[in-house]
C-alpha cells in the first residue's frame, strides 16, 4: 500500500536543462532567408511565408487584412474554387493571416505532397488578381460577421481596450466599423499586394519532415521572385493613450455577464524587465494556479476563468487582465483584481508558491518545445523581434533565479491601479 | 501506426501504454465511461459539473492542481454526451506524481461542501458565457429537444437548465462518483517517455488497491426511428437569420459511419466543398455554411448550419440547400471528389497524431469503442469507402421524415 498522504519525490523542473534546437538556415538566390527545423515523428510539414505586410503598412483601415484574405481567391490561371480544390485534393491546408507588422501564408501538408503544392503558393505570390467579385463577397460576409460580433460583450471589450491603450488610429488600437468595409476598393488592395507581397519582404519558417531536396525546391519556386530587393520603409505610428481611465459600456441591456479588461502599457521583449515580469505575471494571473484564478474563480466562483498576460507586439506592449464575470459580481471582480495587485505590492511571494510557479513555467516550457512546429514557432517570435536564442536562454535563467524581493519591487513599479485602464462592458 | 501494449489490473482497470522516447514528456490520460447521456433527466449537466469537482481535492490529497504544477505538469478535462476524459502532461521523470493524483481521485473524492458551492457557481458562469450571453447560444438546446424525444442526447452536456446545476446536492455527487468513477468503468492510457515495465509497476502500486466497483450497466432509452418531418421557428435578438437542419445518422460503431463522415466533408468540409461553393460563393445566399456531425457513439445528428445573407428569405435559402442535397441523393460523388475527402481525412489524422497527448486521448477513445487497435484501422476503413456507399447513405439518411429544421430568425427591433 503506497502512502497516499505523501507526494512522490520529484525532480524540480528548474533543475532541467532546457535547450532550443537551432534551425537550419539557408538563403534563396534572391536573398530570402529560410529557417527550418527538420524533426518530428509524423511525415508532415508546415511552411510559413511571412511578409512585412500587416496593418502597420496599410494606408487605409482593413486594406492589409482584405488583401491578405483575398490572396488565394483567384489568379490569372485559377479561380478561388480551383485553388481551394487543388489544395484540398492533397489534404493540405493553405491559410493566410494578417497581423500588425506581418502577414503570412501558411501551408500544412503531408511531406510527400509538398512538391505538388509549392507551385500553387508561387502562383498566388506572383499572380493573384484579388477579383472584385470576391472582394464584394468578402465585404458582405465581414460586415455580417461584425454585426454578430458586436452583440458579444467580450468582442466589444477586446477592441475597446486596445483602442484605449494605443489610440484608435494606431495599428494596434484601430478597429473596424461597418463603413470601413464599404470603403474598400480593389485598386488599393492591388497596390498593397504588389508592394508588400509581390515585391515585398519575406522570411520563410518551416518545420517537420522536409524532403531531401527541400532547399532546391524552395529555390526553384521562390528564388527568382523579386522579393527583398527594395528597402523596407520605416513607418512610425504615434501611440495616443486615452486620457479617461475608467470606462463602463452598456452593450446589451439584457446581458447576464460583463466583459472586464484591465490593462496598462508595458514595454516590449527588449526591455530588461520583460522576462522578470513574465514570472510575476504567472504568479498574478498567468495560469490556472495563479492568484487571480485561485481567488476569483476557485474561491468565489465569480467567473469561469480569469487570466492576465503580456501583450507582445513588436513595437509596444501591454499588460492585461481579462475575464467574463457574472453581471452582478462585476464590480466585486474588479475590486478583487486590485486587491491581488495590492497583495503582490505589499507582501513578498512565499518560497513554496514561487517554486511552484517556477516549476510550472519550466515544465510547461519543456512541453511547449515538444515538436517541430512548436520549436519553429519560438524561433519565428525571436527572429521577427530581432532577437536570438540568447533571449530565450536569458528568459529561462530568469525563471530559475528570480527571487521574491525582486518580484515585489516589480509589483510596486508596475501593478499600480492608477496606471491601468479599467473597462467593463455589459 | 501507433504501437501500444495493454494489460488489466485485477480490479478491472484497463491500461494501455504507448512508449515514445522522442519526447521528454509523459502523459497520463484517464477516461471514464460516463457522459451526459447517463444523467437523470431531472439532474442534467451533472457529468460535467462533476468533472469540475474532480479538481476539488481527493480523499488523501487536498488539492489536485498544486502538486501537479509543482511537478511541472499541466492538465485539463472535458465532458461530452458520451464520456469524460482527464489528461495531464508533465516531464517524464515526474510521472509518478500523476499516478498518485489520478489514483487518489479514483479512490475517493474529498466531497467538500465548499468545492461544490464554488463549482456550482463557476459552471453557472460557464453556462452563461457560452450559452446565454452569446448570440445563437441556445441553438443546440433547441435542436436537441427537437431531434430527440427519448434518448438523453436531448440535452446538452452543460445541462438543460441552470436550476439543475444550482440544485445539485452533495449526496448526489457521492452517488454519482461511486457509480461511475471506478476502475472497472475507466481506461488508463500512459504515453510518452515511459516503458511498459515502469508503467506496470506504477499502475500496480497506485491503482492496484482501489476497489473494483460495479460495472455500470448502461440502459438508455432508445430513440424510435423518426418518421415525421420536424420544424421549429424561433425569433431571437440576433442580427442575422440562421438555418439549422439535422438528420439522424448512424452510431460511431456502425459500418456506415465512415461513408457518412466523408459525405459531410463532401457537402461542407472547407472552401472547396459543395455547399460553400454553391451557396456562399455562387448564389450568395449564405455568408457561412457548414456540414458536420459530432461523432456520437449512439445515433447522432448529421448537421447543416448556415448564416443567411441579410435580406434572403429563409425559405429560399433552404430550397437552395435542398437542391444541393438532391444532387448527392441522385448521383454518387465523382472519384476525384471522393479521393479528395479521403486525402483530407488522412492528413487530419496525421496532424492529430503529432502530439503525444492526442495519441493518448485517441487510444483511450478507441479502447472505449472496444479496442485501441481500431485507431490503426481507421485509415483503412476510410480508404475502403466506395462512391456507391455515400450515394446510398445520402438517399437513406437525407430524407424529409428523418429531418429536423430550425429557423433561427432575427427578431424585429
Amino acid at each position: 500500500m503506497p502512502d497516499r498522504k505523501v507526494s512522490p519525490p520529484i525532480k524540480d523542473a528548474i533543475d532541467y536543462h532546457i535547450s532550443l534546437k537551432k534551425p537550419e538556415i539557408f538563403k534563396l538566390d534572391n536573398g530570402v532567408t529560410v529557417y527550418n527545423i527538420h524533426a518530428g515523428t509524423e511525415r508532415v510539414v508546415q511552411l510559413e511565408w511571412v511578409f512585412k505586410a500587416g496593418n502597420w503598412y496599410e494606408k487605409k483601415n482593413n486594406v492589409a487584412a482584405a488583401a491578405n484574405f483575398l490572396l488565394k481567391n483567384g489568379t490569372t490561371k485559377h479561380n478561388a474554387y480551383e485553388i481551394n480544390e487543388y489544395v484540398d485534393f492533397y489534404g493540405a491546408y493553405l491559410n493566410r493571416t494578417c497581423y500588425n507588422e506581418t502577414a503570412s501564408i501558411t501551408l500544412h501538408c503531408l511531406s510527400h505532397h509538398l512538391e505538388q503544392l509549392l507551385p500553387m503558393v508561387r502562383e498566388i505570390l506572383t499572380d493573384a488578381v484579388l477579383p472584385d467579385q470576391e472582394l464584394q463577397i468578402f465585404k458582405q460576409n465581414m460586415k455580417q460577421k461584425l454585426s454578430v460580433n458586436l452583440r458579444k460583450c467580450d468582442f466589444v471589450a477586446g477592441r475597446k481596450i486596445d483602442a484605449l491603450l494605443f489610440g484608435e488610429k494606431h495599428p494596434y488600437g484601430i478597429y473596424s466599423e461597418l463603413a470601413d468595409y464599404d470603403a474598400l476598393n480593389r485598386e488599393e488592395l492591388l497596390e498593397h499586394y504588389h508592394h508588400y507581397y509581390r515585391n515585398g519582404h519575406c522570411i520563410v519558417f518551416s518545420a517537420g519532415i522536409l524532403p531531401d531536396n527541400y532547399a532546391v525546391l524552395m529555390n526553384q519556386y521562390f528564388g527568382d521572385l523579386p522579393l527583398n530587393t527594395r528597402l523596407l520603409e520605416e513607418v512610425e505610428h504615434d501611440i495616443v493613450k486615452d486620457p479617461q481611465q475608467k470606462w463602463n459600456i452598456l452593450n446589451d441591456p439584457d446581458g447576464v455577464q460583463a466583459a472586464i479588461r484591465i490593462a496598462r502599457p508595458f514595454p516590449t521583449r527588449k526591455h530588461p524587465d520583460f522576462p522578470k515580469v513574465q514570472v510575476l505575471n504567472a504568479v498574478f494571473g498567468g495560469f490556472f494556479g495563479s492568484r487571480l484564478m485561485t481567488n476569483i474563480r476557485e474561491d468565489k466562483g465569480y467567473t469561469y476563468g480569469i487570466y492576465s498576460f503580456l501583450v507582445n507586439h513588436i513595437h509596444a506592449g501591454a499588460w492585461m487582465i481579462s475575464t467574463e464575470a457574472g453581471r452582478d459580481v462585476a464590480a466585486a471582480t474588479v475590486n478583487e483584481v486590485y486587491h491581488e495587485m495590492q497583495q503582490l505590492r505589499e507582501k513578498p511571494v512565499d518560497q513554496e508558491e514561487l517554486l511552484l510557479v517556477k516549476n510550472y513555467l519550466i515544465g510547461t516550457l519543456l512541453g511547449d518545445l515538444d515538436g517541430p512546429f512548436q520549436i519553429i514557432g519560438r524561433w519565428k517570435n525571436l527572429i521577427l523581434n530581432d532577437l536570438d536564442d540568447s533571449f530565450f536562454y536569458h528568459s529561462v535563467d530568469t525563471i530559475k533565479t528570480i527571487g521574491a524581493k525582486e518580484l515585489q519591487e516589480l509589483a510596486n513599479q508596475y501593478l499600480q491601479p492608477d496606471q491601468f485602464h479599467e473597462l467593463v462592458v455589459v | 501506426m501507433i504501437k501500444f501494449e495493454r494489460f488489466q489490473l485485477s480490479n478491472g482497470l484497463k491500461v494501455l501504454v504507448h512508449t515514445d522516447t522522442s519526447t521528454p514528456m509523459a502523459v497520463v490520460n484517464v477516461l471514464y465511461d460516463v457522459g451526459a447521456r447517463d444523467e437523470d433527466p431531472s439532474q442534467t449537466g451533472f457529468a460535467h459539473l462533476f468533472e469540475h469537482l474532480m479538481f476539488g481535492g481527493s480523499v488523501n490529497v487536498p488539492d489536485y492542481d498544486e502538486p501537479l504544477q509543482v511537478a511541472g505538469g499541466e492538465n485539463n478535462a472535458y465532458t461530452t454526451n458520451d464520456l469524460t476524459n482527464y489528461y495531464c502532461q508533465l516531464p517524464a521523470e515526474n510521472i509518478e506524481t500523476a499516478f498518485w493524483l489520478e489514483s487518489d481521485r479514483m479512490l475517493s473524492l474529498a466531497f467538500s461542501k465548499k468545492s461544490l458551492d464554488v463549482q456550482r457557481k463557476v459552471v453557472c458562469e460557464e453556462f452563461k458565457e457560452h450559452y446565454i450571453n452569446k448570440p445563437y447560444g441556445d441553438v443546440w438546446h433547441l435542436m436537441r429537444e427537437l431531434a430527440y424525444k427519448e434518448h438523453p442526447y436531448r440535452w446538452m452536456t452543460i445541462g438543460k437548465e441552470l436550476s439543475h446545476i444550482e440544485n445539485a446536492k452533495l449526496e448526489d455527487v457521492k452517488r454519482f462518483f461511486f457509480k461511475h468513477y471506478t476502475p472497472c468503468n475507466a481506461i488508463l492510457v500512459v504515453a510518452g517517455n515511459i516503458s511498459l515495465e515502469r508503467t506496470k509497476e506504477l499502475t500496480e502500486k497506485w491503482f492496484g488497491d482501489i476497489p473494483s466497483g460495479e460495472k455500470y450497466n448502461r440502459q438508455l432509452p432508445q430513440e424510435a426511428v423518426q418518421n415525421e418531418e420536424r420544424r421549429m421557428t424561433v425569433h431571437r435578438k440576433v442580427p442575422m437569420d440562421a438555418f439549422y437542419k439535422t438528420w439522424k445518422m448512424c452510431g460511431r460503431m456502425d459500418a456506415d459511419y465512415y461513408a457518412t463522415d466523408l459525405l459531410s466533408d463532401i457537402l461542407g468540409g472547407g472552401a472547396s466543398s459543395r455547399l460553400y461553393q454553391s451557396l456562399v460563393k455562387e448564389q450568395q445566399l449564405f455568408t457561412a455554411i457548414n456540414c458536420y456531425h459530432f461523432g456520437s457513439l449512439d445515433r447522432g445528428l448529421f448537421t447543416i448550419e448556415g448564416q443567411l445573407v441579410k435580406g434572403v428569405p429563409i425559405e429560399k435559402a433552404e430550397a437552395a440547400v435542398e437542391a444541393e442535397l438532391e444532387k448527392v441523393r441522385s448521383m454518387p460523388p465523382a472519384s476525384r471528389e471522393l479521393e479528395k475527402v479521403k486525402n483530407k481525412t488522412e492528413s487530419v489524422m496525421a496532424f492529430e497524431d503529432m502530439s503525444v497527448m492526442n495519441r493518448a486521448g485517441s487510444l483511450a477513445f478507441y479502447e472505449l469503442l472496444g479496442d485501441g487497435e481500431l485507431m490503426n484501422q481507421e485509415h483503412e476503413r476510410y480508404r475502403n469507402v466506395q462512391a456507391a456507399d455515400i450515394h446510398r447513405i445520402a438517399q437513406q439518411m437525407l430524407t424529409p421524415q428523418n429531418s429536423n429544421t430550425l429557423y433561427y430568425l432575427a427578431a424585429q427591433d
